[in-house]
């Protein structure tokens, strides 16, 4: 079996684990390349059904194609769309003047969880990777949240031989990372394999080229002159610049994810 | 509905090529690097990375930022330990797993914390390995941890463990203290049933040995590291089918039976049989979401949906396997265990048990052979088992379950056990439901030993092979009178028994039980001496003694040759004896009657 497949049978193997053990499910897509493979996988794993809703944390400051894109396809594919903003701050007028840390805590850790508690998710899919970023690199599989969407990274539970964090107390949820295990090039390769669509920030435009999609304000282009699936993957075979590189929020301190996530960002 | 969607991605699909294919048929291993805190598990990595060019720009100035901003000197260990408390301790918490190439194939590394506190993190980031590595300082040989995490790693079925002798440049770079490290190293990795090897000299701070042969250690005549990695081999999937059912889905009006292929593989038209249950159908179809990805076989490490030609009620935990080879199927079973709770495990109390996709509740019936794994001591006879401690254990389940013994099928052979809300255990399966009630040993304080030296050996004259046939069940206590001659063996009245694989000696005197004692606790005294199957030990003195434990080890980590034909003589004590039409009324295979009477005062 080569590489691409047995990532494929690992993350089917990961959903339909969530699928069977967790109460009620969603799968976070952020209309990027990640979130886009996850729903894809969930076709697979579902023979063609989506046994869940897909949802979307809007914070009003995403680059507007990815809006355009999002609605074209949730109606294409049917999918039962979730759409959440913090109202709430954002009539308060949170935006990136406020502090990077801050805006992204409001708009879309907060979001996050008042999304999780409105509609009592137990269990939220997430296409983080391990080698996006520190953090995220000593992620579970099945990653439980506190009461208060807190992540109790410290004291994580093990896990072993494919037994995933299945009982937890009422009031947390669980954090699923199907795509735990994969890299940036194997989701570009899988995506060539298997020829899914991508929204096309990804491709060059004038030289540069959207690495990782986030808000308008705080998410920069690379330079880039990649305008296939098959150029891109070309491309990371032959650089050494990090895929976050164009993401602000990064840079704030050199543990930023780490707070946010610790707080219940994605 | 998706069909735009679909026809959008065409041309795409086409225009992959072959270009990803090459990628894509590159083999990856996982390897997990252990050790004890400061051996230089994450310098090691670094290296690695650092030296192969895996890492991306602008990682090593954001680490020479992090030495600036915390006052610290640079510390490839940084790239890993991404954590605050991590760089600011300098301290690995928790697993991290990064990749690499060789110009042979991919690597995933997997670095597990090395602090006593992280054990339950060290077990999540090994498990999933294929290969590992101890990292081990020169200076300072094996210490608490590493005896830990090798124990760990021989409970959590990585057979082979290769050593990394770090910070030779603190050692002088003397031939001298690699040599003494290798022979500790592997006398102490035998003891725990590992194969080691290849050892290594290396200073991973320096880059010494890592890519290219060290001009410092020209004694050294082995690979560097990078040649020693791609020297090792992929562990082989076991044959046999073994799919556990995950899930049964009727979204539309095909019933599937979703789960992955654990090992063996699976076509339409099959015979099937479904364990515990045991309901025999025939695989109808194997179903996919793209008919491209429909074909009419399923193969190990797949994640499939199957369905089946009778329909009738599948639960998730069931196994499907081919009807010739099917599962164990029981609600006992003999495990070796690990336990890092905050709890200590305990005799008699409930806990639910996860094998493969199946759960349900257990209680240990039994507790032997009860070690602390860093310092690999006997821990003593015990309802509990505490944290960071391994046992032998007796667990009995509420219902009979689908499971293999470990060695047969890994999936299958192993498991967690879930206290409250947290996986708290795990296990490998060493003997199952009859076996389990059915197998002699001695017992006594808290160490178990099986009790093969009473197994008879004959030889059928019509089969024309010899056969083994097990004791009769019976567990010997200290004061217990032993069967000291069978039809094709006899001892003398006092001799002693070496386990190996029990890791457990007995001392037998005057035809009874004197003593069962953990084998770190045994010399040998002057009394002849057999192994654990009865053959004897030519040991005559206490060099003999030590002479032959250093053979085994040696042997055991590929450094010498097969010590059974030195140390070992089959004909002292044993015979085999014959059956057959000529030999009397044995009949086919086996011999007459039930086991030798235990003569009452214990003598030949």
């Amino acid at each position: 079996m080569n590489h691409l497949s047995s990532l494929e049978a690992q993350s089917v193997y990961i959903l339909r684990e969530a699928y069977s053990n967790l109460g009620k499910l969603g799968l976070l897509w952020s209309i990027g390349k990640d979130s886009t493979v996850l729903l894809w996988l969930a076709k697979k794993a579902f023979f063609g059904h989506s046994p869940f809703p897909f949802i979307h944390v809007d914070t009003s400051y995403k680059i507007p194609e990815m809006i355009v894109y999002r609605d074209k396809v949730a109606k294409e594919l049917g999918l039962d769309l979730i759409v959440h903003r913090n109202e709430e701050a954002l009539a308060a007028g949170m935006g990136p003047e406020a502090g990077r840390l801050a805006c992204c805590k409001a708009l879309k850790t907060d979001a996050l969880a008042e999304m999780t508690r409105t509609y009592g998710f137990e269990g939220l899919i997430v296409g983080v990777r391990r080698d996006e970023e520190g953090s995220r690199s000593k992620e579970r599989v099945f990653s439980e949240r506190n009461e208060d969407d807190s992540w109790d990274y410290a004291n994580q539970p093990p896990e072993l031989w494919g037994q995933f964090k299945t009982d937890f107390p009422k009031g947390r949820h669980i954090r699923v990372h199907p795509l735990l295990e994969w890299t940036e090039i194997d989701v570009w390769r899988y995506i060539e394999r298997e020829g899914i669509p991508v929204i096309d920030l990804y491709f060059t435009k004038g030289g540069e080229r959207y690495r990782s999609l986030g808000c308008a304000p705080c998410t920069g282009r690379v330079r880039s002159e990649a305008s296939t699936v098959a150029e891109i993957v070309l491309e990371l075979e032959n650089t050494q610049v990090s895929e976050r590189a164009g993401r602000a929020q990064d840079r704030e301190d050199s543990y930023a994810m780490q707070k946010l996530r610790k707080d219940g960002y994605m | 509905m998706n069909d735009e969607y679909h026809k959008a991605s065409a041309p795409q699909a086409a225009a992959a090529g072959d270009a990803a294919g090459a990628q894509e048929t590159r083999e990856k291993l996982s390897l997990v690097v252990t050790g004890h805190v400061d051996h230089g598990k994450s310098t090691v990595i670094g290296r690695l990375l650092y030296d192969t060019g895996s890492l991306p720009q602008g990682a090593i100035d954001r680490v020479r930022e992090i030495s600036r901003e915390t006052g610290q000197p640079f510390e490839f260990a940084f790239l890993l330990d991404a954590f605050e408390e991590e760089r600011k301790q300098g301290i690995t918490i928790d697993t991290t797993r990064l990749q690499f190439r060789t110009g042979k194939r991919d690597y995933l590394i997997i670095d597990a914390p090395g602090h006593k506190e992280f054990l339950k993190n060290m077990i999540s980031g090994a498990s999933d390995a294929e290969a590992a590595f101890l990292v081990v300082d020169a200076a300072r040989g094996v210490e608490e941890q590493s005896r830990r995490h090798a124990h760990m790693l021989s409970l959590l079925g990585v057979g082979r463990v290769g050593v990394l002798v770090n910070k030779m440049d603190l050692a002088g770079w003397s031939e001298g203290a690699f040599e003494s490290a290798r022979s500790e190293l592997s006398a102490f990795l035998w003891n725990l049933g590992i194969e080691a090897g290849p050892f290594l000299p290396l200073s991973a701070l320096l880059g010494e040995n890592i890519l290219s042969p060290s001009a410092r250690m020209p004694w050294f005549s082995g690979p560097t590291l990078i040649g020693a990695l791609d020297g090792l081999k992929k562990p082989a999937r076991e044959e046999g089918l073994r799919l556990p059912i995950q899930d049964v889905y009727k979204f539309d009006d095909r019933r599937i039976i979703a789960g992955r292929v654990e090992s063996g593989s699976l076509r339409a038209g099959d015979e099937i049989l479904i364990s515990p249950s045991g309901r025999r159908t025939r695989c109808a179809s194997i179903e996919a979401w793209l008919p491209r990805d429909a074909r009419g076989e399923a193969l190990a490490g797949e994640s499939v949906g199957v369905t089946a030609s009778d329909e009738f009620f599948n639960r998730r935990g069931e196994v499907i396997s081919l009807r010739d080879d099917p599962p164990e199927v029981a609600d006992a079973f003999r495990a070796s265990v690990f336990w890092m709770g905050r709890a200590p495990l305990s005799k008699g109390r409930r806990y639910r048990l996860k094998l493969a996709t199946d759960s349900c509740d257990c209680r240990v019936t039994g507790i032997y052979n009860r070690i602390d794994s860093s310092t690999l001591a006997p821990a003593g006879a015990s309802d509990e088992v505490q944290s960071g401690e391994v046992a032998e254990a007796a667990v009995r389940l509420s219902r009979p379950m689908a499971l293999d013994l470990f060695s047969r099928h890994r999936v299958t052979g192993r498991f967690v056990i879930v206290d409250g809300y947290d996986v708290a255990g795990g296990g490998i399966i060493t003997g199952a439901g009859a076996a389990l009630e059915r197998g002699a040993g001695f017992a006594s304080g808290g160490v178990w030993a099986r009790a093969a030296l009473f197994e008879e050996y004959s030889y059928s004259l019509e089969e024309q092979a010899v056969s083994i046939r097990e004791p009769s069940p019976c567990r010997y206590g200290v004061g217990d009178p032993v069967p000291l001659a069978g039809e094709s063996y006899a001892y003398p009245d006092s001799f002693d028994v070496v386990v190996f694989r029990d890791r457990a000696a007995v001392r037998i005197r005057g035809g009874r039980v004197a003593e069962v004692l953990p084998l770190s606790g045994y010399s040998w005294g002057g009394f002849p001496a057999v192994n654990g199957r009865g053959f004897a030990l030519k040991v005559a003195s206490a060099w003999d003694w030590e002479g032959l434990l250093a053979a085994f080890a040696r042997a055991a980590s590929g450094a010498g040759p097969d010590p059974a034909s030195r140390w070992l003589d089959f004909n002292v004590y044993r015979r085999i004896a014959f059956t057959g039409p000529l030999a009397g009324p044995g009949g086919e295979g086996g011999l007459p009657g039930g086991p030798p009477p235990v003569p009452p005062g214990g003598g030949i």
